[in-house]
């Protein structure tokens, strides 16, 4: 009988050991970050408002939530990052929603398809794949938007980032693997860069749970109560149970 | 079964034990699920303070804007209304504005206001939550000849002067609300906000 | 004035209340004075945590229904809002999602004990029946509620379900379109699914539960040894084996509770999307009728009988090989014929039957889950044929068989599927075909034809009179 339940136990441990690995899942570089890094979570923000907030909308989230969860004063939202205008054109209430002023039949138009919302985005490719993604930019004069993407192939999405990277070109080496090199520089060096998408996707992780840290926090908590209780309740079965015989 | 040599104290001791740390996780977790229920950070983003711009009100009129989905209103009281206040607060329940939590503490005066002219009053009856109409005429032959001006709610019959205040022995027993606001500008009042100190013209 | 007597015998409110409602009786009859085997072991605790876990599931619900809106155009940002705005709306959601999957594994584990216990024997085949019955509608409750967060898996994944319908001779395509009322998945779908999934199913399944307690009630709980407790009575009519429900199960419990609420909560707190398996990353994409994901698994409590489904090459036998695979676990008490109900006493052969059986579901959960290769489609049929040998096994083991019987049996079950793999017989498939052979037949040699020949194997033990502890 032991047997049996060892055996169904083991079943069921390596069942949850994950889903099988997503194909290239191995390919994808560690993105490394930490969300409790407020000072990378502010620099991250401001780069995904300045370079990001024009085609993509975070529209599940409120201006002064992001700002209070990442350490930001409402005036500092209202100056950097609300870019979007009520129908009387004045800048939008700081507890609005994140949208963008484009319109999909716009955008559709332009990149083929709309830029998608990315309060979620984390949640649903990971950071590493975020991470990636973002330093897998190459040049493609194939494309229209001139631009392909490694991981993402025939990406909708211009190389927004090519002013800080600078540009990749796709290049076969001797044993006949291909790999990216940066043909031509930008305003950053490639750890700046490096950096720079860290920072990025750090806020994208943010954004897609912004709960995270504060639920792991009141977990442990609530598992130190748990065992307690659970302690009690044992003595109290083991006080009872004196009786069975 | 024997019940023999059991230890009564003991098992008294660890079933209250348990029933308290148990009571208090199923309070701990009742907490959030209460605490879901309160206005939501859209309901609170909805209730952000409004501006009223005090230069597009006529002498006599009242405005209503909308704060929190509550109507606010703002009336531009004239001379007679103001002295109105006055003479009839033998016939008034509350004529000082005692009950604290009915208006800040800058409003807690004759006029209930920060400034004489302008009065700003939640205009939601403080009996069961009617908009009382309007009743601005002093004299109104509906409202008998000593009527200083001011609102009666229609749902119940409750009587309110050009303060807000509510005549005595009506359904209602508390004044209008006058909800936090400050001058922002000699003609622009911030309606939902006000400093902490009390507001000042 | 003559007082009704029932009020002397106990003064008071209590006395008052009992007079005009049986508060006491039934206090009493479900706890104080229901006596239960006092050798319950580990595998016990999960009837009372599948009613905790219902209890969790009604109480969370009824808070997000509050926030919810059941409206193509807005669900899927309200469920954003109720993980964002709503205070503590992310805890309740956590724990509704978490539940869900919770509740399964609770009633998966509740069920192997039955299967383990013999807990559906006789005078007990009604409790298996309304256990079954939950069952079925648990999955109906739970694919319901999973359409609600109109993501792209809740999409996807109710569109291929409920297109299942479709390969029903005649009816299908019309019985579908009614299903959704809409020519495709669409905002009325959503909507009477939210209707099943927070009045019409919830109220169904706590009805069955107090039908499955209180036929549990009425006969009595079975035990580990398998042993009627209720035909060893002492003087006063009280089963020697027996204690009261309450104290002595309600602490234990507790201390079970205590337990389950520690995995419980770890996974609410730190891992609440269970690896991928609870909350599937796919779902944080709204709906979008014009992309499909790449992959469309079910939820991990539908994928055992789904991988039956997508083993069976024509789509409307699939749907009726699934359909079988829920329907035939109810015909267990008639086919299990055995009188020693517990695990411990039985033979070899059917305690080999069991671990098969379990370890097959629990492959064919994790094929489910996977891309249809060949090499998945092929396990996935190998170990339904070893999920329905099983029910044969079942019967076949309720005595001892002769030996020609035993070998004559064997011979014809092999043949069979034998005859399947030969017509299906595929030249670049073939080491797989072969190998894949071995699974089901190995699984029916150990159980059928070894016991001919070591007799041992396929003998039950003595049952002891009473309880062992």
């Amino acid at each position: 009988m032991k047997k049996l339940i060892a055996a169904t136990f083991v079943g069921l441990a390596a069942l949850f050991m994950g889903p099988a690995g997503t194909a290239g899942a191995s390919e994808l570089m560690s993105a490394n970050v930490d969300i409790s890094n407020q000072n990378a979570l502010q620099r991250g923000a401001r780069l995904f408002a300045d370079n990001c907030m024009g085609c993509h909308s975070t529209k599940y989230e409120r201006y002064n939530r992001v700002g209070k969860g990442i350490g930001l004063t409402e005036e500092h939202m209202e100056e950097h990052f609300i870019f979007v205008t009520d129908e009387e054109g004045e800048p939008v209430n700081v507890g609005s929603l994140m949208e963008i002023a484009m319109e999909e039949d716009y955008a559709e138009e332009a990149f083929g398809v709309a830029p998608p919302d990315l309060t979620l985005t984390a949640r649903i490719h990971g950071e590493d794949w975020l991470y990636t993604f973002l330093k897998s930019f190459y040049r493609d004069e194939s494309r229209p938007l001139g631009a392909n993407n490694t991981v993402f192939s025939n990406v909708g999405m211009p190389h927004a980032l090519w002013h800080k990277q600078g540009w990749q070109e796709l290049v076969e080496d001797d044993d006949g693997n291909e790999r990216l090199e940066l043909v031509e520089g930008g305003s950053m060096s490639p750890s700046e860069y490096d950096r720079a998408v860290r920072d990025i996707v750090t806020y994208l992780s943010y954004l897609g749970e912004p709960v995270k840290l504060e639920r792991q926090r009141i977990g442990v908590f609530v598992m130190i109560f748990l065992a307690f209780f659970t302690l009690l309740a044992y003595f109290l079965k083991k006080e009872y149970w004196k009786d069975v015989h | 079964m024997a019940n023999q040599g059991v230890n009564r104290g003991r098992r008294r001791f660890l079933v209250a034990a348990t029933s308290v740390v148990g009571g208090a996780g199923v309070a701990a977790v009742a907490a959030p699920m209460l605490a879901s229920l309160q206005p939501s950070a859209r309901a609170q983003a909805a209730g952000a303070p409004v501006e009223v711009d005090l230069r597009e009100i006529d002498e006599g009129q009242r405005i209503s804007v909308e704060w929190r989905g509550q109507p606010i209103w703002v009336v531009r009281r004239t001379e007679e209304m103001l002295e109105g206040l006055s003479k009839i607060t033998d016939r008034l329940r509350d004529p000082d504005s005692e009950v604290e939590d009915q208006q800040p503490p800058y409003a807690q005066n004759e006029h209930r206001s920060i400034d004489p002219e302008f009065l700003v009053v939640v205009g939601i009856c403080t009996h069961l939550g009617c908009s009382p109409s309007y009743r601005p005429e002093i004299g109104d032959p509906e409202m008998g000849s000593a009527w200083q001006g001011g609102w009666l709610c229609g749902c119940h019959g409750s009587r309110f002067d050009m303060a807000g205040r509510v005549y005595a022995n009506m359904p209602a027993a508390t004044n209008l609300v006058v909800p936090p606001y400050k001058y922002l500008t000699d003609d622009v009042i911030l309606v939902g906000e006000d400093d902490e100190e009390g507001g000042t013209v | 004035m003559a007082s009704n007597p029932d009020e002397k015998i106990q003064g008071g409110f209590l006395g008052w209340v009992d007079a005009r409602f049986p508060l006491s009786q039934m206090w009493n009859d479900h706890l104080a004075k229901y006596y239960a085997p006092k050798n319950f072991n580990f595998w016990y605790f999960f009837g009372s945590l599948a009613l905790l876990v219902l209890v969790i599931q009604i109480v969370t619900g009824i808070v997000l229904t509050m926030f919810y809106k059941p409206d193509a155009e807005l669900a899927f940002a309200s469920v954003e809002y109720i993980m964002r705005d709503v205070e503590w709306g992310w805890l309740i959601r956590y724990m509704h999602s978490t539940g869900a999957s919770m509740f399964f594994v609770v009633v998966y584990l509740h069920m192997f004990r039955a299967l383990l216990y013999g807990s559906y024997k006789k005078p007990r085949e009604l409790i298996w029946i309304f256990g079954m019955l939950i069952y079925v509608v648990l999955m109906a409750e739970a694919f319901a509620g999973y359409l609600l967060p109109w993501g792209q898996m809740s999409y996807w994944g109710a569109q291929v379900i409920v297109n299942l319908f479709q390969t029903i001779p005649y009816i299908g395509p019309e019985l579908v379109t009614w299903i959704r009322g809409d020519f495709l998945l669409s905002d009325a779908t959503l909507n009477r699914f939210f209707a099943l999934h927070v009045v019409a199913l919830p109220l169904v399944l706590i009805l069955l539960v107090a039908a499955h307690i209180i036929a549990l009630h009425e006969v009595g709980s079975n035990n580990p040894d398998g042993v009627e407790i209720k035909a060893n009575k002492d003087e006063n009519g009280i089963p020697k084996d027996g204690i009261p429900f309450h104290p002595y199960y309600t602490v234990k419990d507790i201390v079970g509770v205590g337990v389950f609420l520690i995995v419980f909560f770890a996974i609410v707190f730190f891992a609440p999307e269970g690896g991928g398996y609870f909350l599937k990353p796919d779902n944080f994409i709204p709906s979008d009728p014009l992309v499909t994901p790449e992959l469309i698994p079910p939820v991990w409590y539908f994928t055992s009988m789904y991988s039956v489904l997508r083993s069976v090459p024509d789509p409307f036998l699939g749907v009726v090989a699934m359909g079988a695979a829920v329907v035939i676990l109810f015909v267990i008490p008639w086919l299990d014929r055995n009188p020693v109900k517990s695990m411990r006493y039985r033979s070899f052969a059917a305690k080999f039957n069991l671990a098969v059986f379990v370890i097959a579901f629990v492959i064919l959960g994790w094929l489910g889950l996977q891309q249809a290769t060949t090499a998945v489609s092929d396990m996935s049929l190998r170990f339904s044929q070893v999920y329905f040998l099983f029910f044969f096994l079942l019967w076949f083991l309720s005595r001892e068989r002769s030996a020609w019987f035993s070998i004559l049996a064997f011979l014809v079950l092999v043949a069979i599927y034998t005859f399947y793999d030969v017509a299906r017989f595929d030249a670049d498939d073939a080491a797989l075909i072969m190998w894949g052979w071995l699974i089901p037949t190995v699984y029916l040699f150990v159980t059928m034809v070894a016991p001919v020949f070591a007799r041992g194997l396929g003998r039950d033990r003595p049952v002891p009179q009473r309880v062992t502890s």
